[in-house]
């Protein structure tokens, strides 16, 4: 036996009566499932080659199509279930480190889910969005705490750069590479459209996108790709990425089969060459040197710009965070482990790392203990579903959250987790252009702003209920959380009440 | 040429300094660990008398920066044009993440020189040493060109530990006669009787900045590093 035949993971299931054999299932799929059969005048499907997209079952004009998990199975066991059994078969063959894409697809506990957030009954009106002005807008950057006067008396302006966002939502970090050229399209527009920001990734800014500068968040990696003086100039702040919550403590590695001529102009390198960004910077390997980082990029751009260092949620994140804010940074990103990934390896996405619930409340409780939490804003990110979990996140203590997965779906992303593949049947992590056209940016850039429009509605209501009215005041506000099936200690760490629990 | 005194002058005041500066030469002299001097510039020629400190000409694109002493860590960090010539010895992570202009040290690096250095089109990094190099010389490279001319004569080896872990670009030029021990399964490592054309105008352009014979460092043996392959962890992942 060279190599274990694994039996696939899916079946497409074809009603015979509906299908015409108009073929469009045919030249929808990259990864070349379906074929046509001159003898028989009958569509067939190779299963081993599907990844459950649903491109074919989304473009079927009759509804034909549907993907169903195969019914093969190993003998049944709790223990080694068939995923993990084939994992080992894989690994057998081949010697390799698995690899995955976007988030952790494992059933570990969802705090979010847990989390319920309260409203105003009879004491403490309500507050009705439709009628009264409810403040979405917010400010991230570091906030002065103490007033100096000058000479004559006048307040001086010691105000860091803030950047301000009319929704607490950013669309997080995907490097172009990553993603195509059209889905950064549609992001950098939507961004702009909604008065928030989309995130460059490390993968450098084309050079069509600068003409949406005041929208966009450059990022500096380890790798240092597509990083000059008119990337730095070319951005409203600068996130310094050190850690990713799909992978921390592993870096980012772009195959060479992805680095395409366009991408290979804005990343600054070679075409055809492996993109490699190590997990640390090896300039690195303190607070001190992450605030000399923090500074040079400052003085590159004239102390202008806000400065985010991007980490990853880990076991001591409360104490790298409370070291972040005495870097000079002045706004914390912090990924949780969640967060989607263009490719990470599996044991890496599924084992390491904490999630972000708990991450951000010993963050946010951190930082005020140390009374520094107004010299730094939170943005929290690490699978953001909802606008729910928006508002819990921001109840927690974040001042904003960053969408990544969420953003792809509304792009049409079916969560397929092949992004490694680079056969994206929906024109977002792929760089073939035949795939890339599927998506029009025109369409995506619409459906983003649908989403995260129809976000800011649910949390204006969310708000209005709980008769808060601007979204800096909920910001913290953990009374308005409470928690059930959880723990005391989970609660404790969430700074949460038992629901039922009066004040 | 504007003359800055930098003497118990803060960072930030001298850098703004620098910067608003409308003169297109500037000689800053008693520089005494001020960092981030020269970061991002484009078109000035700085002249340092002294010790500047860490991230010495960060982001520098394009402009000339000449220090007569050593620097500290970090110089030419993510560096995109330009040159900076050092008339001493640099710290650790000199020339991080480069991707053009050219830095020139008389005597010795530290640690992590010129890791991650990238070439582009007609953007191609070079870093030439007069002396020895710490440990991790040229990691993960992914072009451009390092040179180390081993001038040293503390007698310890030209390159530490290490050297292009990881590389997947560019060249390394050691001036010596053996192959160095140890180096890692990315490299490969090859005898040269003589240097290529672009490394041989290299070292002449070191020469001339520092005043040095350049008939001996030609007719040098050297040894060439080169990446072993292309995609070097191509082999190392299995879709799952």
């Amino acid at each position: 036996m060279d190599k274990m035949y694994i039996s696939p993971e899916y079946e497409v299931i074809r009603d015979r009566d509906r299908c015409t054999v108009c073929r469009i299932c045919e030249r929808q799929c990259a990864n070349g499932v379906h074929a046509y059969n001159a003898e028989t005048g009958r569509m067939t499907a190779d299963n081993s080659r599907c990844v459950d997209c649903h491109r074919c079952v989304c473009y079927c004009p009759t509804h034909a199509l549907k993907i169903v998990r195969s019914q093969d199975t190993y003998p049944e066991n709790a223990n080694w279930d068939s995923r993990t059994i084939n994992e080992v078969y894989k690994q057998a063959d081949s010697g390799g480190v698995l690899l995955s894409s976007m988030g952790n697809p494992k059933p570990q506990p969802i705090f979010w889910d847990r989390l319920l957030v309260n409203a105003s009954q009879v004491t403490n009106p309500s507050i009705d969005p439709l009628r009264e002005p409810m403040e979405t807008r917010l400010w991230l950057g570091k906030r002065s705490t103490k007033i100096e006067r000058d000479a004559g008396g006048k307040i001086r302006d010691l105000l860091a750069p803030q950047l301000p966002l009319e929704v607490p939502i950013l669309f997080s970090a995907m490097s172009y590479g990553s993603i195509s050229y059209n889905a950064h399209a549609c992001l950098a527009r939507a961004a702009e459209a909604l008065g928030t920001y989309y995130n460059t990734g490390e993968g450098g800014l084309h050079k069509d996108f600068y003409k949406y500068s005041k929208n966009t968040i450059v990022q500096v990696a380890s790798g240092r790709f597509g990083v000059f003086q008119g990337y730095l100039e070319g951005a409203a702040a600068i996130e310094i990425k050190m850690g990713q919550g799909a992978k921390p403590g592993i870096g980012g590695h772009l195959p060479g089969m992805k680095i395409t001529e366009d991408v290979s102009e804005t990343r600054m390198i070679p075409r055809g060459t492996d993109a490699i960004s190590p997990a640390p910077h090896h300039d690195i390997y303190s607070i001190e040197d992450l605030r000399q980082l923090v500074c040079s990029l400052k003085e590159a751009t004239d102390y202008k710009k806000p400065v985010i260092v991007k980490v990853a949620a880990v076991h001591n994140a409360a104490a790298i965070a409370s070291g972040i804010a005495r870097s000079g940074a002045d706004i914390i990103a912090i990924d949780g482990y969640r967060g989607g990934t263009g490719a990470a390896p599996t044991r890496i996405r599924d084992n390491v790392g904490i999630p972000i619930e708990l991450a951000l409340a010993q963050v946010d409780q951190r930082l005020r203990d140390e009374g520094i939490r107004e010299e730094v804003s939170l943005i929290v990110g690490g699978s953001i579903r909802s606008s729910a979990d928006v508002v819990k996140a921001i109840a927690l203590g974040a001042d904003a959250c960053y969408i990544g997965t969420a953003a792809l779906l509304a792009l049409g992303c079916h969560l397929c987790r092949s992004c490694h593949t680079g056969l994206c049947n929906w024109g977002i992590a792929t760089q073939r252009p035949e795939l890339v056209e599927r998506l029009d940016p025109e369409v995506g850039y619409k459906r983003l702003v649908n989403l995260v429009t129809a976000w800011k509605h649910e949390i204006q209501e969310m708000m209005g209920g709980m008769g808060i009215n601007s979204i800096e005041a909920l910001r913290g506000n953990r009374l308005m959380l409470r928690g059930v099936g959880m723990t005391d200690r989970e609660l404790e760490l969430l700074g949460v009440r038992y629901a039922g629990e009066n004040m | 040429m504007e003359r800055v005194n930098a003497e118990g002058m803060n960072y930030v005041q001298l850098n703004a300094l620098v910067r608003s500066c409308n003169q297109s030469e500037i000689r800053i002299v008693n520089c005494i660990g001020q960092r981030y001097i020269g970061t991002g510039l484009s078109d000035k020629k700085i002249t340092i008398d002294g010790t500047p400190g860490n991230a010495l000409g960060a982001y520098l694109n394009g402009a000339e920066i000449h220090v007569n002493g050593n620097v500290q860590e970090a110089t030419g960090d993510t560096m995109n044009d330009g040159t900076i010539v050092i008339a001493g010895s640099a710290g650790d992570a000199t020339g991080y993440a480069m991707r053009g202009g050219k830095i020139f040290v008389e005597g010795d690096v530290g640690y992590r020189c010129g890791i991650h250095i990238k070439a582009y089109r007609e953007n191609k990094p070079a870093i030439v040493i007069g002396g020895r190099t710490g440990s991790f010389l040229g990691e993960y490279q992914a072009g451009g060109t390092i040179l180390v001319l081993g001038l040293h004569t503390d007698g310890k080896p030209i390159v530490g530990n290490f050297c292009g872990t990881g590389m997947h670009g560019g060249e390394i030029f050691l001036r010596c006669s053996e192959i160095p021990p140890r180096l890692p399964a990315q490299v490969r490592a090859e005898k040269l009787s003589a240097l290529p054309k672009e490394a041989a105008s290299l070292v002449r352009e070191w020469c001339a900045l520092f005043g040095k014979d350049e008939r001996m460092l030609l007719s040098s043996s050297y040894v060439r590093l080169t990446p072993n392959s292309d995609n070097p962890y191509k082999q190392m992942y299995i879709a799952n």
